[in-house]
């Protein structure tokens, strides 16, 4: 009998349609399969078994009636920084460590409304603040390709829970490379869409300029399943965008790939380089012309991003106030309770990034630090319009290096920052991005990175879709 | 190398209790992060406004009723209540 945990999306479907199996079916395997593994891997915060094999029953109930998408009835896990209503939402932080969503965030209300089972809430580093998965207050979730490494973060426990068949895909959010970084890690597929081409409502804020709900999966093709299913315009954030998917016919032949010779520098692994290399020639064999490009400001993008990111964070995680939600110190007064509350309920990375915010937008070096990355923002922006004025997509690593071993980086928060040298660039100018397994070093899978120009998910898709057979 | 005054300050500005060893490594890993920003100072100006004048994304600022099954769980959430009120240490003395 076959493993309904190792299906994709599209044979789940199939699978069900043909009454092979039913979703109750498919969702008990998921659970077993969480049971079974996650002890060792700690990719979940919560499991929701009861709600799940409800969501699955009625799901059934619609295969039945023949009139069913291709989500209804598959099993995914949704990074626990996403609410789902009257389920747990932690942020992987002490502060929140019992708070349960009073609503559904607007991709999960489409996602129920697809006929979608829930299986649980994944770990992920504390607020999304972290590369690679470790600043759970929860604890770090492991690479199942090797357990003593990293997953990647910051959606550690999404990037695990589908390279380990815990759920046939997951949601998880990219503020500066945390859906890339983990798929990369794990050799899945992840998609960062365009900012505002997904719905934010709902999704605990990190940095707002630069947030992004997207999909982990299997496959290319999954990808673009629970792509369109969540995108599009949403009352409920003023930054989302009508959008209309439509399928490219966009072909590796006669494709310009532009590639940035500022990525190409000391500090890229060497077998990592490699397998970016020959994706890249692979594709040149396919017909596509490669173009050297250049982006004069990517050296400043590190700097520029770990400047506008704190600030966003410093003041959306001021919500956490010891008064509204979470954990609540006593204190003898009011500002007694919020340096308590706050001081008792973030882990150690966040209270940095809350300082740093804080002092970057103090008196004094507003114009410095805060205008200064705003205005180096606008460059980055520039070099991507000017590149994808001569090419069509982008070609690039994702990380400079493999996933790390556990405790590798955590007492060195700049080489931490240093990891999305490749990934933040895309944040800062609101592009998509995806993630796609490329090879691997010894068990270790790298992903590369394909970048498009705003809206072109659907030109990603139909390549990465083309090049996937030829890189596995 | 950021002062523990200056540390200290910041921490109260963001509402942030720290203990003095979290003071301590704070001001090695500030200050270690800020000599990284001063990179940005190589950087040129942009030929641009760094100012957007679209406010067409903004909607009008109208009350919009919600379920009251939602302001419950809401008001719920919080720590400290009373009947349809967030309760909050006294402010002024």
């Amino acid at each position: 009998m076959i493993d309904l945990t190792e299906l994709t999306i599209k044979q789940a479907h199939e699978g069900l349609k043909n009454g092979d199996f039913t979703s109750v079916d498919l969702t008990k395997a998921y659970l077993k399969k969480i049971k079974d593994t996650d002890k060792e891997l700690n990719a979940f915060l919560s499991v929701a078994e009861e709600s799940a094999l409800e969501d699955a029953k009625k799901a059934d109930e619609k295969i039945k009636s023949g009139n069913f998408g291709e989500l209804c009835g598959i099993p995914c896990a949704i990074k626990d920084a996403i609410l789902v209503e009257g389920q747990k939402c932690t942020g992987a932080s002490k502060i929140l460590e019992n708070y349960v969503a009073p609503y559904n965030a607007s991709v999960i209300k489409k996602l129920k409304d697809a006929g979608a089972v829930i299986l649980g809430k994944t770990n992920l580093d504390e607020f999304a603040m972290g590369g690679s998965g470790e600043n759970s207050a929860f604890g770090p979730t492991k690479n199942p390709h090797d357990t003593t490494r990293v997953a990647g973060g910051s959606s550690s426990g999404s990037g695990t829970a589908v390279a380990a068949n815990q759920a046939c895909y997951a949601l998880g959010s990219d503020t500066g490379g945390s859906i890339r970084m983990p798929s990369s890690n794990c050799g899945v597929v992840g998609l960062k869409p365009t900012y505002g081409a997904v719905s934010r409502y709902g999704l605990i804020p990190y940095g707002s300029s630069l947030d992004q709900i997207g999909p982990i999966a299997k496959t290319v093709e999954d990808i673009k399943i629970i792509f369109k299913a969540i995108s599009g315009k949403d009352e409920m954030d003023a930054t989302s965008t009508n959008y209309n998917f439509e399928d490219s016919q966009t072909s590796l032949k006669g494709l310009k790939i532009g590639v940035p010779k500022e990525y190409f520098v000391k500090g890229l692994d060497p077998e990592v380089e490699k397998i970016i290399k020959d994706a890249i020639k692979k594709a040149e064999s396919a017909g596509a012309e490669i173009k050297e490009i250049s982006l004069p400001n990517a050296e400043f993008a590190l700097a520029c991003y770990y400047i506008i990111a704190p600030s966003e964070a410093s003041a959306n995680l001021a919500r956490f106030d010891g008064i509204r939600y979470g954990l609540s110190e006593n204190g003898k007064d009011l500002l007694d309770v919020y340096l308590k509350s706050k001081g008792h309920g973030f882990g150690a990375e966040v209270k940095r990034r809350i300082i740093i915010g804080t002092y970057v937008l103090s008196s004094g070096y507003y114009d410095a630090y805060y205008k200064k990355a705003q205005e180096v923002r606008k460059l980055i922006q520039q070099d991507f319009a000017d590149a994808f004025s001569k090419v069509d997509l982008i070609f690039a690593p994702v990380s400079p290096v493999p996933a790390i071993k556990i405790g590798e980086k955590t007492d060195d928060p700049l080489a931490n920052y240093l990891m999305d040298i490749y990934t933040i660039s895309v944040n800062l100018a609101g592009l998509p991005g995806l993630s796609l397994p490329a090879g691997k070093v010894g068990k270790l899978p790298v992903g590369l990175q394909i970048i498009g120009n705003h809206f072109q998910e659907n030109k990603i898709l139909a390549i990465a879709s083309q090049l996937e057979k030829l890189l596995t | 190398m950021i002062s523990k005054e200056e540390v200290k300050h910041i921490a109260e500005l963001a509402r942030l209790e720290l203990t003095e060893d979290e003071i301590e490594k704070m001001q090695k890993d500030l200050s270690a992060i800020l000599d990284y920003f001063a990179l940005l100072q190589k950087a040129p100006k942009p030929k641009e406004s760094i100012i957007k004048g679209d406010l067409s994304a903004l909607r009008k600022d109208n009350i919009k009723t919600r379920d009251n099954d939602l302001v419950k769980k809401i008001i719920d959430a919080s720590p400290d209540k009373k009947d349809d009120y967030i309760k909050v240490k006294t402010i002024l003395q």
